[in-house]
């Protein structure tokens, strides 16, 4: 009997660090298992995919994954992306980051980068809380939920992070959940084809620091509620897709094609400066 | 691990499951989302104190790898058994 030791994707994990840090249960580590499945079914060349985190529980994923990635300040894995994607025009670049570092710490380099449709995919993993940092309140905490901040339950308005997105100028906007694990897998695909800045809202369980303290169970209740309330809605008016109790929006929501950052610019300046021009061609 | 992965002659299994126990942490996902009900958590522990998950059905497991799809820790995977080429 021949023992087969590795797990399918273990190529695309630095093994070394397995068993990882997230909690039992913990939604990250399915994201992370249906993205690893996303990469194979591009065969992608893994010397032009690099993923870039913040900080935080999901700002971890850049660090487990077998590519060259970059474990950047809390809430700036999108400015550094940003620099990425421009100078290796050839690569695709990958922000893997939580609702905390993404919306709200690098909430202004997220418009911004949508704004201008750089060319890069961004997965925000979407927990309700600041995970590593203690259970904070985040800007996608629900109403009423206790977070460590929020003792007496929260009072803020929330986002609406895939109207946010898309109007903002994302040209590729999803929602999914990691209990819709092939539906989020697809939309992985396309996100990573998408020329442009394309964006996934992942919904996931938080058990240790969010759902614990609003006493919601095991992780798996939460994955039974997104199933129970899932609705999917592709193409949705992004402003009916507020996250309410009891229905849960998912679906791709924007998915067009308009010039990306580079393009833009090479187009302005070829206008401006004609055969003085040259395009950059990345850094080797 | 726990294995059982080779079919021999006469064996009627569509799939099996390769658990790497050391990698668990109990969250029971793969037994929840498994579609046909193979697996069960069992009693066992693993090294860190994790309770198990066991293929307690072997006949009913068709080997589609829901269970690693679901696994947030990289523990299981499924994987066919006889397929129709062979
Ligand atoms: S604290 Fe929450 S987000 Fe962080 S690893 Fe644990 S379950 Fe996951
Ligand atoms: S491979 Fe499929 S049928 Fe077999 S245990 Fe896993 S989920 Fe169940
Ligand atoms: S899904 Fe993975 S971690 Fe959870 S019980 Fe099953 S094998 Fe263990």
């Amino acid at each position: 009997m021949t023992e087969i030791k590795s797990h399918p994707v273990d190529g695309l994990l630095r093994t070394d660090r397995m068993p990882h840090i997230w909690c039992p249960g913990c939604g990250v580590g399915t994201s992370v298992n249906c993205f690893t499945r996303a990469i194979e079914k591009l065969e992608m060349d893994l010397d032009k995919l690099h993923v870039v985190s913040g900080i935080g529980c999901t700002g971890r994923v850049a660090g487990y994954i077998n590519v060259d990635s970059f474990h950047t300040t809390h809430g700036r894995a999108l400015a550094f992306a940003t620099g990425l994607s421009l100078s290796r025009p050839d690569s695709k670049v990958v922000v893997y980051s939580g609702d905390g570092d993404i919306a709200a710490i690098g909430g202004n380099h997220l418009i911004h980068a949508a704004r201008r449709n750089v060319d890069m995919t961004v997965i925000c993993v979407n927990n309700y809380t600041y995970g590593m940092t203690g259970g904070q309140v985040t800007p996608t905490t629900p109403d009423k939920a206790l977070a460590s901040t929020t003792p007496f339950g929260n009072f803020e308005h929330t986002f609406n992070i895939p109207n946010l997105v898309a109007a903002s100028g994302g040209t590729y906007v999803a929602r999914w959940t990691v209990f819709h694990v092939r539906q989020l897998t697809r939309a992985m695909v396309s996100a990573l084809k998408h020329p442009g800045f394309s964006f996934i809202e992942v919904l996931s369980p938080c058990p240790t620091l969010y759902m614990r303290r609003n006493k919601l169970g095991a992780a798996v209740n939460l994955m039974e509620y997104f199933k129970e309330s899932a609705v999917i809605e592709n193409g949705a008016d992004t402003r009916t897709v507020a996250l309410n109790e009891g229905k849960t929006v998912l679906g791709e929501f924007v998915n067009v094609r308009l010039p990306t950052l580079r393009e833009s610019y090479e187009e302005r300046m070829k206008e401006a400066l004609g055969e003085k021009f040259v395009p950059y061609e990345g850094s080797k | 691990m726990a294995n059982n992965n080779e079919s021999t002659p006469g064996d009627k299994r569509k799939g099996t499951v390769v658990i790497n126990e050391d990698r668990c942490k109990g969250c029971t996902y793969c037994v929840r989302y498994c579609p046909t009900g193979a697996l069960e958590m069992s009693v066992r522990l693993n090294h860190k104190g994790y309770t198990l998950p066991e293929l307690a059905h072997p006949e009913k497991c068709n080997g589609c790898d829901m269970c690693g799809m679901y696994c947030p820790d990289f523990a299981i995977y499924g994987r066919r058994l006889n397929s129709r080429e062979e």
